[in-house]
């Protein structure tokens, strides 16, 4: 039920064939995409997502900040040290106890390790650096740690998920539980899972994090989203890895 | 038929991107085709046009064009010109080709901003120009973004 | 420097017809779309696309504002002789964007 050998994953991620779909009913939103979609997302040289996770390799090696380093300084060749990692986000931060999403992260490094200032939210820079260190958890199976303050955030986001909200008085819930795979206006309501961030959403025509499609969500539903530093984001990310846990990633995916 | 079945449960949701400027219209289509051909005669054949005949998001659409050609000196594809019907303007490409590439395929994402029928013209080395169109749905996707 | 990310074999047998991909970080603005404050966003697009083998044209693609952005393009040409494979881009707002790749024909 939970998580095929990795080793045979890997294979049919490069292969193509990928399944994405669990013997416990959850499907990524890979599987929701016509056949089009996908096979732009399998193709690494046709991939939009590829253009980011190109530049943010190129990050990676270069030096920054007044501490003069990269993050290849510390963490080498990210095939290896970041393998796994953004599937096991978010996490809780060593440099400040509390948790953090990947790109919290990222800019953790950034401001203390690096001695530089923190990439803005969205920007280019953070979200090419996201998409490479994601793409070295392609195939992995979603690993969320466990802690006390992370089962904390998960309680809230559960709580959020289910908790209707806006003009339309939906909730997460309504849609991506009780009416996943039928149609809204067209388009195929996925299951919602993150197995797939950061994204290329055809929407956007740009590369863009979990927060987006959350604010993007709620906005859709008529809902005030919350303002971009809001704890309820990174509550609903908590609880969505947890609620996805075993699934297998697919970043950088393509969405439409 | 396999489009209706398809659509069975589903709202086809129109986006319209310009409410001031005008429209192509298969007039405006009707004309840049023929600044093409000149008013030759446009052949039904040899071009086939490759496009998911549902998209889920019209600011992406995968699109390829093969035209049937040896690609030799005598006989070859000069060029391919794509239009569309709906969309602001409506040209989508034009690319020029030669013997040197051995195969009259091109392929591209192009952006659409409504259901409407897409028309490759392919021109040869001969001087003759032949044609195929299709007609695609296209739809958005559910919850879209405030830019504020 | 644009980030271009381009597909073609690095080898190839003399008369073979090779695939050759090309994608460029570009937002390909229409000119149609309104901004928030209602006004609409100036045209910011890739006009041009040319690829050439050793120096001579190879491919050539006049991009409108159909074209997603990201822009996309596969093609396919004669492989003759050992050489360099290279592309350039322009457009609007004095954009241009050069690449070139190594390719060896035997």
């Amino acid at each position: 039920m939970r998580g095929l050998p990795t080793a045979a994953v890997l294979l049919a991620v490069f292969t193509g064939s990928l399944a994405l779909a669990q013997g416990d009913g959850r499907r990524s939103g890979y599987r929701d995409m016509s056949p089009a979609l996908q096979k732009m997302q399998d193709d690494d040289t046709a991939n939009p997502a590829m253009l980011f996770v190109q530049a943010g390799e190129t990050l990676w090696n270069e030096k920054a900040g007044t501490a003069g380093k990269s993050c290849a300084d510390c963490h080498n060749d990210a095939t290896v040290s970041m393998k796994g990692v953004a599937a096991r986000y978010p996490a809780v931060a060593a440099e400040t106890g509390k948790p953090v999403d990947l790109e919290g992260r990222i800019n953790l490094c950034r401001t203390n390790r690096q001695q530089a200032p923190a990439l803005p939210a969205e920007s280019d820079d953070l979200l090419a650096l996201s998409a490479y260190i994601a793409l070295q958890s392609r195939g992995e199976l979603i690993a969320p740690p466990n802690d006390v303050q992370l089962a904390a955030l998960r309680t809230k986001g559960a709580e959020i998920y289910k908790q209707r909200q806006g003009q339309l008085n939906l909730s997460c819930a309504n849609c991506h539980d009780d009416n996943p795979e039928k149609k809204l206006a067209g388009a195929t309501i996925p299951q919602g899972h993150p197995t797939g961030y950061p994204i290329y959403r055809l929407e956007w025509q740009a590369l863009g994090s979990l927060k987006r499609r959350l604010r993007n969500c709620v906005v859709g539903m008529r809902a005030e989203a919350w303002p971009y530093e809001a704890t309820e984001y990174l509550a609903l990310e908590s609880y969505l890895m947890e609620r996805a846990r075993g699934m297998v990633m697919d970043a950088p995916g393509v969405r439409p | 038929m396999l489009r209706r079945s398809f659509l069975a449960g589903a709202v086809t949701t129109t986006v319209t991107i310009v409410p001031f400027a005008a429209h192509a219209t298969p007039d405006t289509l009707a004309a840049v085709i023929k600044e093409v051909t000149g008013g030759a005669p446009l052949r039904e054949g040899k071009v086939t046009l490759d496009i998911p005949p549902l998209v889920e998001n019209g600011n992406a659409v995968p699109l390829t064009v093969k035209v049937d050609s040896p690609m030799t000196a005598d006989d070859h594809v000069k060029a391919i010109h794509i239009f569309n019907e709906k969309n602001p303007q409506p040209h989508v490409f034009n690319a020029w080709l030669s013997p040197a590439n051995g195969q009259a395929r091109v392929a591209t994402r192009i952006k659409l901003a409504d259901s409407q029928k897409v028309v490759a013209v392919a021109e040869t080395s001969k001087g003759e120009f032949w044609s195929a169109h299709t007609d695609v749905i296209v739809t958005i996707a559910a919850c879209i973004e405030d830019a504020t | 420097m644009a980030n271009v990310l381009v597909n073609a074999p690095k080898t190839a047998k003399k008369g073979q017809v090779v695939e050759i991909k090309a994608l460029i970080m570009h937002v390909m603005e229409t000119g149609y779309r309104p901004g928030t404050n209602g006004r609409i966003i100036p045209r910011n697009i890739i006009q041009d696309f040319t690829a050439t083998w050793n120096g001579r044209e190879i491919f050539r693609m006049k991009m409108s504002p159909a074209i997603a952005a990201n822009p996309f393009v596969s093609f396919f040409t004669v492989a003759n002789e050992s050489g360099t494979i290279g592309f350039r881009w322009s457009g609007d707002e004095g954009f241009v964007a050069e690449h070139q790749v190594a390719i060896t024909v035997t």
